[in-house]
């Protein structure tokens, strides 16, 4: 009797698995057909950098140049030039995007009033929200010839400054702008951690003597450091990413010697000009060197710190 | 000496206090500026006489943009497209998240669509192959280029089969020995206890949609057709055109700036609207996503 009952049981449990699985196919299916569509055609498409794309011969009836279109962009100082910006202020932002979300999660730390701690960060997170095309004019109004930024040069004795159209400026304007937008919400990660650390640490540095800036250096900022090396190697692999929304909404023909990226690059000459193979070509280099890089990237944060992405 | 130790504390909190609250001024002060240039006279904005308090103060270009019909269109293809973006959105991160959450055991299939995903995150063939698909699809000029291509928003799904794998097992086996089928325990048990985790990506969702101006700016071939956020790009857009200084510092100038400010303003309250529930989302949200795949 009770052997029976097992075995009509185990019968039931057999059916529900496969009736899972089967569902849990079904339910795949969709996502993967759009995946399918738009991710993976695409990137069969991509191999239209390694032909002369004539859209009226499509894919299929276009020329194969092996990596003729390679070699062409590599031999225009255009794009060397448009790969140095990229990386120059992909660096840049880098960098900065670390030390200013550190340090002001360190320094919000510190408040202990908390209505207005909450409202320091009801303030600093909102601009992430916010889309570059909206923060293009915040940021075009700022630093106009007659913004604030030039209002105080000119108050000092020194020149109007033509910010967004002087090569000297641009790179910095973008860089310092998008710290502005982003170190808020990058501050939320390191905040976390902070809230993490032993406050036993502290009160035995204490005891020991160590005032609140050792404190800071030699507890807090270490606690911090898997973090940080996470968050370094994560925005490694993003290091061609210089950011097309941003830098698409605030330059202009003037600043292309400084300003210009990948991103901005492949759209004007895709897009707007309609070379598609040779487009297509800097973005599938782009596409390729991103990959490997957030490959090791997350190869090397798992390394450090024993937890990636995927 | 206690006396000295005192003050130094004190130095120190007001350092971090003012330093906090520059950074805190910096995000402030640009934006209430762009809400006072909406509200002030055309000619103290021109002559650039306005800060943070609306001079010569008037509703004049409010009024005027009740009676732009193609912001209220562009507006409105934003709602329509937030709405349906939001809901396929959903629907895959869900159909998707699901699956992928449960173990090699369950699903052992898993392990092969899970590196797609991962794949299909990080590898992209471009804008123009792209382009090329949705136009051979004929999906140019109408709001399914603008829903379709992004349908399966990846982080999101991963954020959302890392919040699934906490669910504990045990709720799904008494279920499965109640006789619920498969469906019933994702849909009466699982999205329930997900709420927290649905509301931001959900919220996630939303403000990609509001906020993405160039799939409207390379699908869309008519202006009537753009949203809100291409048609804001397009009024700053002539700034890419200029070529020299010159030009550039005619433009500051001209007096549609109070117009495209209100513009501006108007198109960020429905941020504004659920930015409470994004900043009560957004960080739990970062925390899971953080947790490994």
């Amino acid at each position: 009797m009770r052997q029976g009952n097992k075995a009509v049981a185990g019968g039931g449990k057999t059916e529900f698995a496969g009736r899972e699985k089967r569902m849990f196919h079904l339910m795949m299916l969709p996502g993967m057909i759009m995946l399918f569509l738009f991710v993976f055609v695409p990137l069969f498409g991509s191999l239209m950098a390694f032909q002369n794309y004539v859209p009226a011969k499509g894919i299929f009836g276009s020329k194969w140049v092996g990596f003729d279109n390679f070699k062409f962009i590599f031999s225009l100082p255009d794009s060397r030039q448009v790969f140095v910006n990229t990386l120059v202020i992909a660096f840049a932002k880098l960098i900065f995007n670390i030390i200013v979300p550190v340090t002001f999660a360190i320094l919000l730390n510190e408040i202990t009033v908390s209505i207005c701690k909450k409202f320091f960060q009801t303030v600093v997170y909102l601009p992430h929200f916010l889309s570059w095309v909206v923060l293009a004019t915040v940021v075009t109004n700022m630093f106009s010839l007659s913004g604030p930024f030039n209002s105080v040069l000119t108050t000092f004795g020194g020149d109007a400054v033509q910010f967004l159209a002087d090569n000297n400026w641009f790179r910095k304007v973008i860089v310092a702008t998008d710290v502005w937008k982003e170190f808020g919400y990058n501050s939320v990660v390191y905040l976390a951690a902070l809230t993490g650390i032993d406050l036993g640490l502290y009160e035995a540095a204490s005891i020991d003597g160590a005032n609140r800036f050792e404190q800071t250096l030699h507890i807090t900022l270490p606690s911090l450091l898997p973090t940080i090396i996470l968050m370094t190697a994560l925005n490694l692999g993003n290091i061609l990413n210089a950011g097309f929304d941003q830098v698409f909404n605030l330059y202009n023909p003037i600043v292309y010697e400084t300003g210009d990226i990948i991103d901005t690059y492949v759209y004007r000459i895709g897009m707007v000009e309609r070379q598609y193979s040779i487009g297509t070509a800097v973005g599938l280099f782009k596409s390729i060197i991103s990959f490997l890089l957030i490959m090791g990237a997350n190869k090397g944060a798992k390394k450090l710190t024993g937890s990636g992405i995927f | 000496m206690t006396k000295k130790v005192n003050y130094k504390k004190l130095f120190f909190k007001a350092i971090v206090w003012a330093v906090v609250i520059i950074l805190t001024l910096s995000c402030l002060l640009p934006l209430i500026n762009m809400l006072a240039i909406s509200l002030s006279g055309s000619d103290a904005v021109a002559a650039n006489e306005v800060g943070f308090i609306p001079k010569d103060f008037t509703v004049v270009t409010y009024k005027k943009l009740l009676e732009d019909s193609q912001f209220w269109k562009s507006f409105l293809i934003s709602v329509e497209r937030v709405i349906l973006g939001l809901l396929i959105n959903m629907f895959f991160t869900v159909s998707m998240a699901y699956p992928l959450s449960k173990s090699k055991k369950r699903f052992p299939a898993r392990e092969v669509y899970i590196k797609f995903v991962i794949f299909a995150m990080l590898f992209s063939g471009g804008i123009i192959p792209l382009f090329m698909v949705v136009s051979n699809l004929h999906l140019t000029n109408t709001i399914w280029a603008l829903v379709l291509p992004g349908a399966v928003p990846v982080f999101n799904v991963i954020l959302l089969i890392n919040f699934f794998k906490g669910v504990p097992e045990s709720l799904d086996e008494a279920a499965r020995i109640d006789g619920a089928s498969p469906i019933e325990i994702l849909v009466k048990i699982y999205l329930p206890v997900s709420l927290p985790a649905l509301a931001t990506v959900a919220l996630f969702s939303i403000v990609n949609h509001w906020n993405d101006y160039f799939s409207g700016l390379i699908y869309m071939s008519k202006s009537a057709m753009y949203p809100l956020q291409t048609y804001i790009q397009q009024l700053t857009v002539d700034i890419t055109q200029v070529t020299d200084a010159e030009q550039l510092k005619q433009m500051a100038s001209m007096n549609n700036r109070t117009f495209n400010a209100t513009k501006i303003v108007v198109s960020t309250i429905p941020l504004l609207v659920i930015y409470p529930f994004l900043q009560k989302y957004f960080v739990s949200g970062m925390v899971i996503g953080a947790v490994k795949e």
